[in-house]
């Protein structure tokens, strides 16, 4: 019997899933000896001609990271899909938005403006911007369309499974992967992780206290954190209790709190919505006054309670922009 | 960019016991204020999560508001307390988000101030005719 085909693809990526895929370490070559890869653009010299001429659905799964975030993306993703079984969303990025999904605090003329004008390490006298279409003597030159708004991947096409993470853990990928190649498929939408929050496999949460009260928030950077103590009992903003479990903790096993890469748990819309909420019940502050305070001191809201899920959060983007 | 044409969209989440109350005595004792209002009774302000009030906004409210008991009167003891720290963190999350936090407005009225209930609605109304339409409004 031929072996099942898989792609691997990057959309707005950073190279870290793809770094993850290789971290597999000797089990990759139990993935490359049970599937035939067809697309691995970090990996191996394929043309997306080569997609263009299979079949449809003649790929068994497609495993795609990265947002979306331009037309090329947008389109690699679409072909994949009219190509493949499955597709797999993989990593935070593809799943919610990720990291580049922050950029939808802005929009592509401000993007622009700072990456080739504005920052200190730019030179750029000509003011030279990237242009859709470059004519030179040679002939057309064509770059994909930046958009506006950054997407995540089931905003652009059907998705069937999600791997969490930035990036996802090695051993989740090979339970994701073992699982698909066995066909004993999952409800479709699955989340490969698990159903409960982070606090509750964290091993700081018994330290918690039965009654969490916060006076003041503080910063990573500003305290040496107790590397036995909850975080957020700490002071110290945590997004474990938003957050879906999975992880193995990794973050906290090496003292520093969630940030929320595997995204809200099942029952949750919107993971910074949530956050907030089970941040303001512990803030201990009854008068206006100090409601006022610690709410001013808790410093770009955005950034730290959708870090990773801004384009699927319920607004989406920032609005205005 | 006041528009003579705009009738503003409010969702009002209100306590039971307090401005829900309030609401009712309002209209009992017919008390005039714009019906611009959608009321949602809820058991206690502190049981509204914050996603409620963005998805109101997501899907066109052009206000949001929220009425508990005052401070000392929830039934629940502290249910009013956490709704106002709730409301203050996301107002300057919408800010931050590029959404006016006026959009959103917290009052504490009880169940025998029917005529503040009248007026503050009046006033909500008002402010948000002068702030117009919601911009996540999808084009009809
Ligand atoms: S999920 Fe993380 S590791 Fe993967 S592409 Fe996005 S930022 Fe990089
Ligand atoms: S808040 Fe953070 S540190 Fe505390 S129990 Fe939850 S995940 Fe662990
Ligand atoms: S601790 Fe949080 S941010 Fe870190 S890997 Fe786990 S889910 Fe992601």
């Amino acid at each position: 019997m031929a072996k099942p085909k898989v792609a691997f693809y990057w959309c707005a990526s950073c190279g870290g899933c793809e770094e993850a895929v290789v971290d597999l370490a000797e089990d990759i070559l139990k993935v490359v000896e049970a599937v035939d890869i067809v697309l691995w653009p970090v990996a191996l010299d394929f043309k997306y001609k080569d997609i263009e001429a299979m079949p449809d659905k003649s790929i068994l799964v497609s495993f795609i990271n990265g947002a979306i975030r331009n037309s090329e993306q947008e389109h690699i993703a679409k072909l994949l899909r009219q190509k493949s079984q499955l597709i797999v969303a993989f990593g935070a990025c593809a799943h919610l938005g990720g990291i580049p999904g922050l950029a939808n605090v802005a929009n592509r003329k401000e993007i622009f403006e700072t990456a080739y004008k504005l920052t200190h390490t730019t030179v750029n006298p000509k003011e030279i911007f990237p242009q859709l279409v470059t004519e030179i003597p040679q002939g057309k030159l064509t770059l994909p369309e930046f958009y506006d708004t950054v997407k995540s991947l089931d905003q652009t096409i059907e998705v069937d499974y999600y791997l969490p993470g930035c990036a996802p853990p090695p051993d989740l990928i090979m339970k994701g992967v073992q699982t698909l190649l066995s066909g004993n498929l999952p409800p479709k939408g699955t989340v490969i992780a698990s159903e409960k929050a982070l606090c509750e496999t964290c091993p700081r949460n018994k330290t918690k206290p039965d009654k969490m009260v916060i006076k003041e928030i503080k910063r990573i950077h500003e305290v040496i954190a107790d590397p036995e103590k909850c975080f957020l009992a700490e002071g110290i903003i945590c997004v474990g209790p938003a957050t879906r479990g999975g992880c193995g903790e990794r973050c906290i096993n090496a003292n520093m709190p969630c940030r929320g890469c595997f995204g809200p748990t099942k029952e949750v819309i919107d993971q910074g919505a949530k956050f907030l909420s089970a941040l303001a019940s512990i803030i201990d502050a009854n008068t206006d006054e100090e409601v006022q305070k610690i709410t001013e001191s808790i410093i770009d809201p955005i950034g730290l309670f959708y870090m990773y899920s801004l384009p699927t959060s319920i607004l989406r983007r920032k609005q205005g922009v | 960019m006041m528009n003579e044409n705009f009738e503003p969209k409010i969702v009002g989440f209100m306590c039971k016991w307090c401005t829900y109350a309030a609401a009712d005595l309002a209209g009992v004792s017919r008390l005039q204020y714009p019906p611009n209002i959608v009321p949602i009774r809820l058991m206690c302000s502190g049981g509204l999560e914050p996603s409620y009030v963005l998805k109101a906004l997501q899907e066109g409210a052009d206000g949001v508001f929220i009425g508990g008991c005052h401070f000392g009167d929830c039934h629940y003891q502290t249910g009013n307390y956490q709704t106002n720290k709730r409301i203050a963190l996301l107002k300057k999350l919408l800010e931050e988000m590029g959404i006016d936090k006026r959009r959103v407005r917290l009052e504490w009225i009880s169940a025998a101030e029917g005529v503040k209930f009248a007026h503050t609605i009046k006033e909500f109304v008002e402010e948000i005719k002068k702030l117009g339409p919601n911009p996540l409004k999808k084009e009809a």
